[in-house]
Order: C-alpha cells, then sequence, then structure tokens
C-alpha cells in the first residue's frame, strides 16, 4: 500500500507543540502482532477530527492506546505537549481526556445519577466536588433528567449512548475521545448525537477525536484521518471527503 | 414445642451470626473484588490474638478500664488485620488479579506462614524480623530516591537481600545469647490462648427454660452493626461508589479518572478489616490458637458462595440458613417430631453430633450447588471483571 501524497506530511490545522493530541511514531502489539504501525496524528485545541476505516484496521486500538489501555511498545503521546504515554488510564483521564468507549460500558448495576457522579471523578483533586449535576448537562440530553434513579443497564442503547457522552463531560475533559457513537442506534438519537456533540464543541471549546462510520456525522469533523492495517494512509479536512475515499474507508 | 422452635431459631442465629460476621469480610474480598483469599482464616486469628493482647494491656490498667477493653480491643483488631491485609494486597494479591488459581496458592501460603509466625513469634524474632525490614526497605528507600534508580535496582536488592538478612541474624542471636529466655520465648506459643469475657457479658438472659449468653447476644448486635455500617460505606459514601464502580466494570472505571489501586487496596483492607473483628467475636467463644482460622476459613467461604458471589444479603441469608440447619441438625431438635417412626428417629440420631451435623450440611450445599450453581441470589448480567 503506498501512502496517498502529502498524506503524513499533511499538518493538521496547528503545528507541533500547540496540538491538544499528539501521537509520534506509534506502534502497539497485542502479544505478538503488531496492531498499529507508527502512527502519526494530531487533534488541534477546539476541533473535531474523525478517524475512518473499515472494520479491524485498529481504530479502537488506537483510542485505547490514547486512554492507556493498551500500552504503547514504541512512539509517544502528548496531551497539550505534556507526554502521557507512561500514565495510566486514570492519571490520563484526571490530566483531561473524556472516553466514550464503544459499546459505551455505562456500569450496569449502578443508577444514572451513580453513573453521571462516576464522571466527577476525572476533575482535578483541587477543583470542589459538587455532589449536583450541572444543568448544562440536562440541555444537551433531556431525556437523562426522567432517568435519574434508573439503573445504568437498564436504559436503551441510545439512552446509555447519551449517559456515556454526559458522564464524559461530567469531567470538564479538555479533549473527548467517542469510538462509534453512532454504532447501533436508531437514526433520530443519531441527529440528537450529533447535535449535542456540536454543541459541546461550539460551547465549551474542548477537542474531539472520533471513530465514525455515519457519514452525515462524519462530515461534521473538521479533519479526517484515514486508517488501513493499522497505519495512517490518508488525511485532510472532511469537505475535501472525495466519494473514493469514502467508499474505500467507510463501510458503508 | 414453640419453646424448643424458639431456641433452635435463637441458637440458629447466633450460630449464622458468627458465620456471617466471619463471611462478612469475604464477601467484600471474595464475592466484590472476585479475589480468593485463603488467609482470611489467619486474618481473622490475628483480630482474636489482637484482642487477647489488648486485654491483657487492659488488665495491668486496673478496674475501670478492664471492664470495657472489648470495646477497644474491636477497634485495634479492625486496624491491624486492615493494615496487614493492606500490605498482603500491596505485596501479593495485586501482581496476581485475573489470575484466581496463583491466588488461592499464594495467599494459602501467606495463611501458613500467618499460623507459623503466630507459634514462634517472640522478642528475639520480632527484632530480627524488624532489623531486616529496616536495613532492606530502609536501603531501597534511600535508592529509590536517585535518579538512575530502574537500572542499578537489580542489583541493589542482589546486595541488600543477602547483607540485611545476615545482620539481623546476627543481632537477633546476639540478642538471644545476652537475655536468654527473656527474649526467646515466644509470646503466644502452639498452645491456644483463652480471652475472657469482661464482667457484664458473663451470664445470659433467661428465656423460658434456657440461657441466651450474652456473649452471643453481643455478637448479634455486633454483626447486625457490622451489616450496616458496610452497607453504609457502599452505599451511601464516595468510596462506596468507587468501589461499586471498579467491581463491575475495572477499566471503565479507570477510564473515568478512579484511582483503582488504591480503590483495590481500600477494599481489601477493610474487608481483612471486617474478618479482624470477626476474630475479636469468635475469642469471646472459645479459646484461640494458631489454627482458629482454619475452622471457619471453609463454612465462610460456603456462606458467600451459597448466598450468591457478589451479594451481601444473599450472604445473610445463607449465614443464617447455616447456622439453623446445623444447630437443628445437631441438637436433634427435631426428634419429638418423628417419634412416630424409628428409622426417621435413628437417622436423625446419626447426624446429632456437631462433626455429623457438618456433613449433613456440606452434603445439602452439594445438593443445592447442582440446582443453582450461581447461589441464593445470583449476580444478573455480567459478572466482576478480572
Amino acid at each position: 500500500m503506498s501512502h496517498p501524497s502529502g498524506a503524513l506530511s499533511a499538518q493538521p490545522i496547528g503545528a507541533g507543540s500547540d496540538l491538544m493530541l499528539d501521537l509520534t511514531d506509534l506502534n502497539v502489539y497485542y502479544g505478538e502482532s503488531h496492531i498499529l504501525r507508527s502512527v502519526d496524528m494530531g487533534v488541534a485545541p477546539g476541533k473535531m477530527v474523525c478517524l475512518i476505516g473499515r472494520n479491524g484496521v485498529g481504530k479502537t486500538t488506537l483510542l485505547k492506546t490514547v486512554m492507556g489501555l493498551l500500552p504503547t511498545r514504541t512512539g509517544n503521546i502528548k496531551l497539550a505537549g505534556e507526554s502521557i504515554a507512561r500514565k495510566t488510564s486514570d492519571q490520563r483521564a484526571r490530566m483531561g481526556i473524556g472516553y466514550v468507549p464503544q459499546g459505551r460500558e455505562i456500569i450496569p448495576r449502578l443508577t444514572v445519577k451513580d453513573n453521571l457522579l462516576l464522571g466527577l471523578e476525572a476533575r482535578p483533586k483541587g477543583s470542589k466536588k459538587s455532589q449536583d449535576i450541572p444543568n448544562e448537562i440536562f440541555d444537551l440530553f433531556p431525556v437523562l433528567k426522567t432517568m435519574l434513579s434508573r439503573m445504568g443497564g437498564d436504559l436503551s442503547g441510545g439512552q446509555q449512548q447519551q449517559l456515556a457522552i454526559a458522564r464524559a463531560l461530567m469531567g470538564n475533559p479538555r479533549l473527548l475521545v467517542l469510538d462509534e457513537p453512532t454504532e447501533g442506534i436508531q437514526p433520530s438519537i443519531i441527529l440528537e448525537i450529533e447535535a449535542a456533540v456540536r454543541r459541546i464543541i461550539q460551547t465549551k471549546g474542548i477537542s474531539v477525536l472520533l471513530v465514525e462510520q455515519h457519514l452525515h456525522f462524519v462530515r461534521q469533523a473538521d479533519w479526517y484521518y484515514a486508517m488501513q492495517k493499522g497505519g495512517i494512509v490518508a488525511s485532510g479536512p472532511t469537505h475535501e471527503l472525495s466519494q473514493q475515499v469514502i467508499q474505500k474507508f467507510l463501510a458503508v | 414445642m414453640l419453646e424448643s422452635l424458639l431456641d433452635g431459631i435463637f441458637n440458629g442465629i447466633s450460630i449464622g451470626s458468627v458465620l456471617l460476621l466471619a463471611a462478612l469480610g469475604l464477601a467484600i474480598v471474595f464475592g466484590l473484588m472476585g479475589v480468593i483469599n485463603m488467609a482470611h482464616g489467619e486474618l481473622m486469628m490475628l483480630g482474636a490474638y489482637t484482642t487477647f493482647v489488648v486485654q491483657n494491656g487492659f488488665k495491668a490498667l486496673g478496674a475501670p478500664w478492664s471492664d470495657f477493653y472489648i470495646f477497644f480491643a474491636l477497634i485495634a483488631a479492625f486496624i491491624v488485620t486492615a493494615l496487614v491485609g493492606l500490605l498482603l494486597e500491596r505485596g501479593v494479591v495485586r501482581y496476581l488479579y485475573g489470575r484466581p488459581l496463583e491466588t488461592l496458592l499464594a495467599t494459602w501460603g501467606v495463611s501458613l506462614i500467618l499460623q507459623q509466625f503466630i507459634r514462634s513469634v517472640s522478642w528475639q524474632f520480632a527484632a530480627g524480623v524488624g532489623v531486616f525490614c529496616l536495613l532492606f526497605f530502609g536501603a531501597l528507600w534511600l535508592i529509590s530516591r536517585r535518579p538512575d534508580f530502574e537500572q542499578i535496582r537489580g542489583k541493589a536488592i542482589a546486595i541488600m537481600l543477602p547483607l540485611s538478612g545476615a545482620i539481623s541474624l546476627v543481632v537477633s542471636n546476639l540478642l538471644g545469647q545476652t537475655y536468654k529466655f527473656a527474649v526467646t520465648l515466644p509470646w503466644f506459643g502452639t498452645q491456644g490462648v483463652d480471652v475472657t469475657a469482661p464482667k457484664w457479658l458473663r451470664g445470659g438472659l433467661p428465656l423460658g427454660g434456657y440461657q441466651l449468653p450474652y456473649t452471643r447476644v453481643f455478637i448479634i448486635a455486633l454483626t447486625i452493626l457490622c451489616l450496616f455500617a458496610v452497607f453504609w460505606f457502599l452505599n451511601r459514601t464516595v468510596w462506596g461508589l468507587r468501589i461499586r464502580a471498579v467491581t463491575q466494570n475495572r477499566s471503565m472505571s479507570a477510564c473515568l479518572g478512579i484511582p483503582t489501586q488504591k480503590v483495590d487496596a481500600l477494599t481489601f483492607a477493610i474487608g481483612s478489616g471486617l474478618a479482624g473483628v470477626a476474630g475479636c467475636a469468635v475469642s469471646l467463644l472459645g479459646s484461640v490458637s494458631s489454627n482458629t482460622g482454619q475452622s471457619y476459613i471453609v463454612d465462610t467461604f460456603m456462606v458467600v458462595v451459597i448466598g450468591g458471589v457478589g451479594k451481601l444479603v444473599g450472604s445473610i441469608v445463607a449465614a443464617a440458613t447455616i447456622g439453623i440447619i446445623s444447630y437443628v441438625v445437631g441438637s436433634n431438635a427435631l426428634a419429638p417430631l418423628v417419634e412416630f417412626s424409628p428409622f426417621l428417629q435413628g437417622l436423625l440420631e446419626f447426624f446429632a453430633t456437631a462433626s455429623m451435623a457438618k456433613v449433613f450440611v456440606f452434603a445439602l450445599i452439594v445438593i443445592f450447588l447442582q440446582f443453582r450453581p450461581a447461589g441464593l441470589f445470583p449476580q444478573k448480567g455480567r459478572t466482576v471483571d478480572a
């Protein structure tokens, strides 16, 4: 596979040390199998970056590595200029990464309220931890307000997805990492989630790293990276996404 | 008839409350965390010995104090065993998460070490261990402040281990030769030690033709108190919420910013501390020896397994049920009901000793688990992550 010209050299909106998230020459293994092959990518502050690619090319692995769930063999991960490659997942969360994993991972036998309160854990130690859920969460996801005392595991897929995003936002993250937030969710709720993510970026100015298959959502992003066989093979602004690239990298 | 029924229920609950108190810590360590801690019984034993030490200390203080030593002993037992549990988690168990077989073997080894420790600990022994820890870990701490710690770590351990071992051996031998018997005499020895209940716990509450021993009433009250405390801690505090989150989904909890290692250590320490409280209670019932823990470990695991791993309510019901069945069978309380059939009478007679009642209960448990392998209150959905 030859790299399309300019794919790796293209500077993604903002250079070097200004990036919110900066991955350089990242290599990750599952045991002996080489999953991520020298990945370079970046997410600029306040921007939304979308990672596309067919199933099994390593998108989720990349996000898990950013979150510290998988160890990096070589290469570096920087959050706002600070290296986090040796930090544990909980340290990374407290440094400002909000993670919404594939399959949502709502804690099943805790109430919706408790699930939301767990989001507060990511706030830095000094900041006062109030036990209230800010109203902006319910402005974004009104459905959660009526469900506070329900068990997390009893919610529908779409509600769980909204809860997962709300939970990540409770920690006031600088970077929001979303892994296929529209997977297996009915179309009307996909639009709601899309609108919510757009509002989050506009109002809070946080950066978003998104893995997505849903084309409409992909187009909301500022920049895309396309993955194949564990490496980045193309990137560019999403408004330049050609039909060819879409057909090649999106499982539509 | 009613009286013997009441008697059966009270004695059963009384046996069950000891079981439950012993199992409560395990319900947290094994039930919530999924760690098979074979040293749980020995933590109880340590709690019982702590009670013995506190009792002797308060005896020396004199009249008004020695009556209330038990409350201080409860606190001391909790703290001592929680610290030992913390050490066990940080030193052994945390390296073995997700590997139940290795955990079982390692904690079993720890249980043997603790038993032998109690038998042979003397001033000489304690001084030796103290000197060793001071030298070895002190040196490691000094070295760990150097920037090149990672590189020289292996070498440092290779040098410091035999060196501090030799020094501590020499020191303890010198001590032994200088002070002779005064320092070589074991603190507790292999014989059992006796804790005497404070005055106000002796005697009993008359109930019909029977007496309810105050110690039993005390243990039932203590069990209820511990249950409420655990329930409150798990459901009403921030750390409780963290523990519940981590036990249900460890990796996601970490991704939310919960310090999972601290949560593990704390959970294990609390479970161990409860074992210490149970040990304190058990010491009121009979003499305590280094083998005390062994006689409880199987029963406590049974309670947790029958109740349904991860469910505190299940443990309560299971402990009460096992307690009542063993008492009713062991004391042959059902004999008057089957006077019509000599065969049934003979059968009940056969099981009417403490050890045969245990056989009967375990046989019932084996049959029960054939039909309900997940226990009385099975966990719905996904189980605890490794």
